[in-house]
């Protein structure tokens, strides 16, 4: 039914007006004394070198496409697990021809060394 | 049929009783773990707020409220201050589809033991639990620091690369259950064989399964063995290194909200959720099945805590490598297999 949805976003709701507000209530009553050394972004105690949003390894950029791929994967399984039995043997055929697809593309990822972090 | 007004002010009640009760058990949860691992590494934990150190919990919670806030002028102030009420926000929201017993019957309203009983609950859940990769990879790239920036990185690399294995470890139980509503999936347990085992996912085949989502459960949460996000030798806090007080602790919060969200799941799904033995007279057993789920749940926590008591850090490529070369195609193979015995059975 739809409106048994409803109560999610009162939930939501509820807790995204009592998170501020506790943020809010505790600005009321903290200390607050900054200081140029305390605000420094925290180094192990020297003064910051260099800037902070320096190059990153492009490796992360391969693991964002690959969960891609396969989290889309993942949400084409769900519906089909869910109505497995009315699909039966047909069904089974389908998923496992996909997944071979898939397979072959998992291996040649693997072989490329795209799953390699060194 | 409900009328409106009382629809609303039922769910009200819920959500205000499922808070409290979640918030207590976050606080707990920090208790017992620090109590746990003191005895683990043969210390005592906390003893000196209140018996057993049992006032702890609420001592901490005044000490984050009165704390001094530091903001560093270099970070980027609106995002910095919504990561970590994104991540606190979507990890007590995943609550409100999760059921914790049948229906009751209270002052002739007829309603479930759970804020709302929608049949995609599952779906819900697994949205809502990926929406906390915002909260860290936000925290992490608004906090201008080299720690944070690297902490958030891992985080959100790590915890996207076992959401796969996780969802598809959770593929075997749909094709049993037949259904996305979690409710279904806990009465399709239901039952024993030969009176003796219970009709439990774990015990029908789904036990790789299990361990699968275990694993991939654990790294979802940022725990040790895979706590590189936070691993404190190398990247100091990891995305929560620039904050401090109330914001501080609502990363804090939020971990263990996802940790009791996911022994939710875990004993939904696998353990049959709240069925077990009932016996005496009729409050009893209207209490007994809540009692059985909540004592899942602590058994799910202290593997946890027993967990991180014992087992050193992995190191990260060795962690991504586990996740996309072992995990990965375990799962595939679970479902494929589970697909096979379903069809050829019925």
């Amino acid at each position: 039914m739809p409106q048994n949805y409803v109560p999610i976003f009162i939930f939501i709701a509820v807790v995204g007006v009592l998170i501020p507000v506790t943020l809010l209530a505790a600005k009321l009553v903290r200390p607050d004394n900054p200081h140029r050394e305390k605000l420094l972004p925290y180094e192990c105690g020297i003064d910051p070198v260099d800037r902070a949003r320096g190059r990153y390894t492009v490796r992360f950029y391969i693991i964002a496409i690959l969960f891609v791929v396969f989290d889309v994967e993942t949400i084409f399984l769900f519906p089909w697990a869910v109505k497995f039995k009315a699909l039966g043997m047909f069904g089974l055929l389908e998923m496992l021809i996909f997944l071979a697809i898939l397979i072959v593309g998992y291996i040649w990822i693997w072989k490329k060394g795209a799953l390699e972090w060194v | 049929m409900l009328s409106v007004g009382t629809f609303v002010l039922i769910s009200i009640i819920k959500i205000v009783i499922a808070l409290i009760v979640l918030l207590t058990a976050v606080a707990y949860t920090v208790w017992l773990e620090r109590k746990v691992v003191g005895h683990i590494q043969n210390r005592w934990g906390p003893t000196r707020v209140g018996p057993f150190g049992l006032l702890q919990p609420l001592a901490d919670g005044v000490k984050f409220i009165f704390k001094e806030d530091l903001t560093s002028p270099h970070v980027y102030r609106p995002l910095y201050i919504a990561a970590p009420m994104i991540s606190l926000i979507f990890a007590l929201t995943s609550i409100a589809v999760i059921p914790v017993g049948n229906w009751v019957t209270v002052g002739g309203i007829h309603t479930p033991l759970q804020i709302t009983d929608v049949n995609m609950g599952l779906l819900i859940v697994l949205g809502i639990t990926s929406m906390g990769v915002y909260g860290v990879a936000l925290a992490g790239w608004s906090s201008n620091s080299k720690y944070s920036l690297l902490g958030g990185l891992r985080a959100s690399a790590q915890m996207v690369s076992y959401e796969v294995s996780l969802g598809l470890s959770l593929i075997g139980v749909l094709i049993m259950a037949g259904s996305f509503s979690l409710r279904d999936i806990v009465d399709a347990q239901g039952g024993a064989y030969w009176h003796v085992i219970p009709r439990w996912n774990i015990f029908q085949g789904q036990i790789f399964a299990f361990f699968i989502y275990l694993t991939a459960a654990f790294a979802e949460t940022n725990r040790i063995p895979f706590d590189l996000p936070e691993a404190e030798t190398e990247l100091v806090a990891g995305y929560h290194t620039e904050y401090s007080a109330m914001k501080f602790a609502m990363f804090f919060m939020a971990e263990y909200a996802n940790m009791i969200t996911v022994a939710c799941l875990a004993s939904l799904l696998f353990l049959g959720g709240w069925h077990g033995p009932l016996f005496g007279p009729a409050w009893l057993q209207a209490i007994l099945p809540l009692f059985w789920f909540a004592l899942r749940i602590f058994g799910f926590l202290f593997v946890y805590i027993w967990v991180r008591g014992t087992l050193p850090r992995f190191r990260y490529d060795q962690l991504m490598a586990f996740g996309w070369k072992v995990l990965l195609p375990l799962a595939i193979a679970n479902l494929m297999i589970t697909g096979l015995i379903v069809a050829l059975k019925s």
